[in-house]
């Protein structure tokens, strides 16, 4: 309580500061900060961004305000954001897709994931999850895996749209696996699982926050997380090495950019209030119950963030070209 | 029973709080107000209000912003009644009859039967969701693509119904909404269709840049043709509130409307969209004089408006039972909670009772503060039809484009309804009715979705439409109501009930 009450006098003396030293560059930030999100509100990277936008606000003393622009697998927004002035009132929460996979999927992108933006730092994962529906005749992964081959086109993979995280890790597994299922498409998650749940589709791979509620909840299964360690969000899920499928680790990560261009002194203290709310026990506490994961020391900053970028580039292009390609 | 009655117990316990009877209330009042404000809708709210409610309590949070929800469906039908413009693809129907009744003088018996229809629909909604909540889930889960798709065919054929001139006017309608559906990146390729290369086209249009444009703008474009019309909104007031036969007149399309709209609510493939056009489609047709409709009749705003609110309210079921948001406003509510660490879902009735419990005791609270915050406010709407046009119609056009503008902060869609303005302009005036073009544009995309997914599961086979007895069911009424439409026989009788006079 007390802890609070003493956040609650430096944030005053912060926004008191803020008030007394006007127009200096030292001054950053004099107004609210814009975040763009490039989703609809209430997704999984929106509900990251407004934690940490909520305990950023507090350490930066100025209100950070999620926009919401959706569109195109969340390259509308991050398009928009790119092309905004480097001075620290428009930055943006980036994810797997748009910093990772776009490149691949959306031809005439009108950025460079790894050069249009200055990297902030890392700030949440959400691990991906094998799903099925309850009823599919597996008892383990490996049985799992033996069924969707053999299958083929007869099993049906539910994704949620072009460019959506459930559709590029779906292709990542399908390569990996060999396997060749019907892909089935689906508006949004929430749609996937409900005819899951009525058994019309038989497995898909999505984040944890979107799933772990319908598994903890029996309504359909998983057979395992791909994670180096299990989360405990879903203790008794194995990850995908001890099920032995050791190929498949993805996870979907949510970072903070800015637009190319930003002032040194700027993206410190973006940076610095980054990882301040990441140390914020509540922020913790909140993505860690959502299933998600905290990024360690090591792999927060700009410097880390600059080589997941260009690492994930490198991993997702090749294979969804490959099923793009082969799909038309 | 005994633990129905427990359990709504805990929930009054929780819900009757000081502190959250003040957030329900602060709720519904903000939700009545964005509801009236033309554009402004309930996802550009909810999302701003999110992070104030990071210092409330969950239950109090949720509270709140379902308010919001529900107090915008209700405001929402506020607007489609005094200026003829829809807050949400629910209230579309509202304007057919509920703006002609404003037009002769009849705005306060309109609003008043709209608010005492929608307090009824949500109050058997509540004690539906209480009773039911949980088995009710199964039908959620019979309801599969094939099944949808059947669904969504006979909303097409119910949009025919609608039509107030000439039914080939009618369909040629429906087919241009279906059009505009299918514009944007298609979803199984990614492939853009009909875009003409534009960026802000790759999304598709939204239906709020087409409802604003074709009703909204299209009306004050109407209106500034021929001042005299708006004078006679001006002249006579009349009653504020409806009279004994008001009442007696309307109550069985409250009762139908009510089951019909709790009934589709219940589907998370946003089938409460389908109600209030099933519920008008129904009173015109067992109407005893179908003429009436389209001019002001009070059944014509009653059950849709009925259906409406129960929709909105059984939509929570989906949500609270399986997880499963059925629309983006319920989307954002998955959002919300997850915030305040509640994982939505098939746990949150035995993990958080006092969260499922508390929220529904509140609906109904709620749904009573709406009546007590709205009855009042009827005379005060009235009366802003008072405000002459020339100030009221630039006030209209900045909340819409506001409005517009807060759901994707995209200036595109600003310019749209300017567009999609012009276009409702010359629509009315070539005698084509908006409605069915947008009911087919709501529709055209769900049923595509529907069949290109039903069609995938079966491997392209078009027997499973068959074979799926709710499916086959669905399309044999669907088959039924258009034969009898275009029997040569019942063809006269039927000309005479769909062209206006």
């Amino acid at each position: 309580m007390r802890s609070i009450l003493t956040r609650r006098l430096a944030v005053l003396g912060l926004a008191a500061a803020a008030l007394a030293g006007p127009a200096s560059a030292q001054g950053y930030p004099e107004r609210p900060i814009t975040m763009i999100v490039p989703f609809a509100p209430g997704g999984p990277t929106d509900v990251i961004a407004r934690l940490v936008a909520e305990t950023m606000s507090r350490s930066l003393g100025q209100q950070v305000v999620i926009e919401n622009v959706a569109g195109a697998g969340g390259t509308t927004g991050i398009t928009r954001a790119s092309q905004a002035t480097p001075d620290g009132y428009t930055i943006m929460m980036g994810h797997m897709g748009t910093h990772g996979a776009a490149p691949a999927l959306f031809k005439g992108l009108k950025y460079d994931p790894a050069k249009s933006f200055d990297p902030i730092g890392l700030a949440a994962g959400t691990p991906i999850v094998i799903v099925a529906k309850n009823n599919f005749d597996a008892p383990d992964l490996k049985t799992f895996l033996e069924a969707v081959k053999s299958g083929g086109a007869k099993i049906n993979q539910a994704h949620a749209g072009v460019g959506s995280v459930s559709h590029s890790t779906g292709i990542l597994f399908n390569s990996i696996v060999g396997a060749k299922p019907t892909l089935v498409v689906y508006r949004g998650t929430g749609p996937a699982l409900n005819d899951m749940m009525a058994g019309q589709v038989d497995f898909m791979t999505d984040q944890i926050v979107n799933v772990a509620p319908q598994i903890t909840g029996g309504t359909i299964k998983a057979y395992a997380i791909a994670t180096p360690e299990r989360s405990p969000a879903l203790p008794n899920v194995p990850t995908t090495k001890e099920a032995g499928l050791p190929g498949y680790e993805v996870s979907a990560w949510n970072a903070v950019f800015a637009p190319k261009g930003l002032p040194k002194d700027v993206a410190a203290k973006l940076d610095a209030a980054l990882a301040k709310a990441l140390e914020d026990d509540n922020t913790k506490k909140r993505i860690l119950e959502l299933g998600g994961t905290v990024p360690t020391q090591a792999e927060r900053g700009p410097a880390a963030l600059q080589k997941l970028v260009e690492s994930e580039v490198a991993r997702w292009t090749p294979v969804l070209r490959a099923a793009v390609d082969g799909s038309q | 029973m005994t633990d129905l009655l427990a359990n709504l117990g805990l929930g009054f316990s929780i819900a009757l709080s000081l502190q959250n009877l003040a957030l329900c209330f602060l709720g519904c009042l903000v939700g009545t107000l964005i509801g009236v404000l033309p554009g402004v809708g309930p996802i550009a709210t909810i999302a701003m209000l999110l992070p104030i409610t990071f210092g409330l309590d969950p239950v109090g949070a949720l509270i709140m912003l379902a308010g919001i929800y529900y107090g915008a469906q209700y405001g929402g039908s506020t607007t489609a009644i005094l200026v003829n413009i829809p807050g949400e693809a629910t209230s579309v129907i509202t304007t057919l009859d509920g703006h002609q009744m404003a037009r002769q003088g009849r705005a306060g018996i309109a609003l008043g039967t709209a608010a005492i229809a929608s307090f009824f629909a949500g109050t058997v909604a509540t004690l539906l969701i209480a009773a039911l909540g949980a088995p009710l889930t199964k039908l959620a889960l019979v309801f599969g693509p094939a099944e949808y798709f059947a669904l969504m065919v006979m909303g097409l054929v119910f949009a025919v119904v609608l039509a107030r001139g000439s039914i080939l006017k009618a369909v040629a309608m429906i087919l241009v909404g279906i059009l505009f559906a299918s514009v944007g990146t298609d979803l199984e390729t990614g492939q853009e269709r009909m875009t003409f290369g534009l960026a802000f086209l790759a999304d598709g249009v939204d239906f709020s840049v087409l409802a604003m444009g074709l009703f909204g703008i299209a009306e004050i474009l109407r209106n500034l043709d021929h001042t005299e019309t708006r004078d006679v909104v001006r002249q006579q007031i009349g009653r504020l509130l409806p009279g004994r036969a008001d009442i007696k007149q309307a109550t069985p399309s409250v009762l139908r409307g009510t089951v019909i709209g709790s009934t589709l609510g219940i589907l998370p493939g946003n089938g409460a969209v389908l109600g209030p056009f099933a519920s008008y489609a129904i009173e015109k047709r067992i109407a005893k004089d179908p003429s009436r409709f389209g001019n002001g009749a009070i059944e014509g705003v009653a059950g849709p408006e009925s259906a409406n609110n129960a929709g909105a309210q059984t939509s929570f079921i989906p949500l609270l039972t399986l997880g499963i948001p059925p629309n983006a406003v319920m989307a954002l509510m998955v959002g919300a909670m997850t915030i305040h660490g509640i994982v939505p879902g098939p746990g949150v009735m035995t993990k958080n009772p006092n969260l499922f419990w508390g929220m529904i005791a509140s609906m109904w609270l709620g749904n009573l503060m709406l009546l007590i915050i709205n009855l009042p406010l009827v005379g005060l709407w009235v009366r802003l039809l008072k405000v002459p046009y020339r100030l009221m119609f630039p006030a209209i056009l900045m909340f819409c484009s506001i409005g517009i503008y807060s759901i994707n902060s995209v200036p595109t869609d600003v310019m749209f309804i300017a567009f999609f303005g012009i276009v409702g302009y010359a629509l009315i005036k070539l005698g084509f009715e908006p409605a069915p073009l947008l009911l087919g544009f709501v529709l055209g995309r769900l049923m595509e979705e529907y069949l290109r997914r039903a069609l995938t599961l079966s491997r392209g086979d078009p027997i499973v439409f068959l074979e799926r007895p709710v499916a086959a069911g669905l399309l044999l009424l669907t088959a039924v109501v258009l034969a009898a439409a275009l029997l040569p026989s019942l063809r006269k009788s039927r000309d005479e009930v769909f062209t206006e006079a």
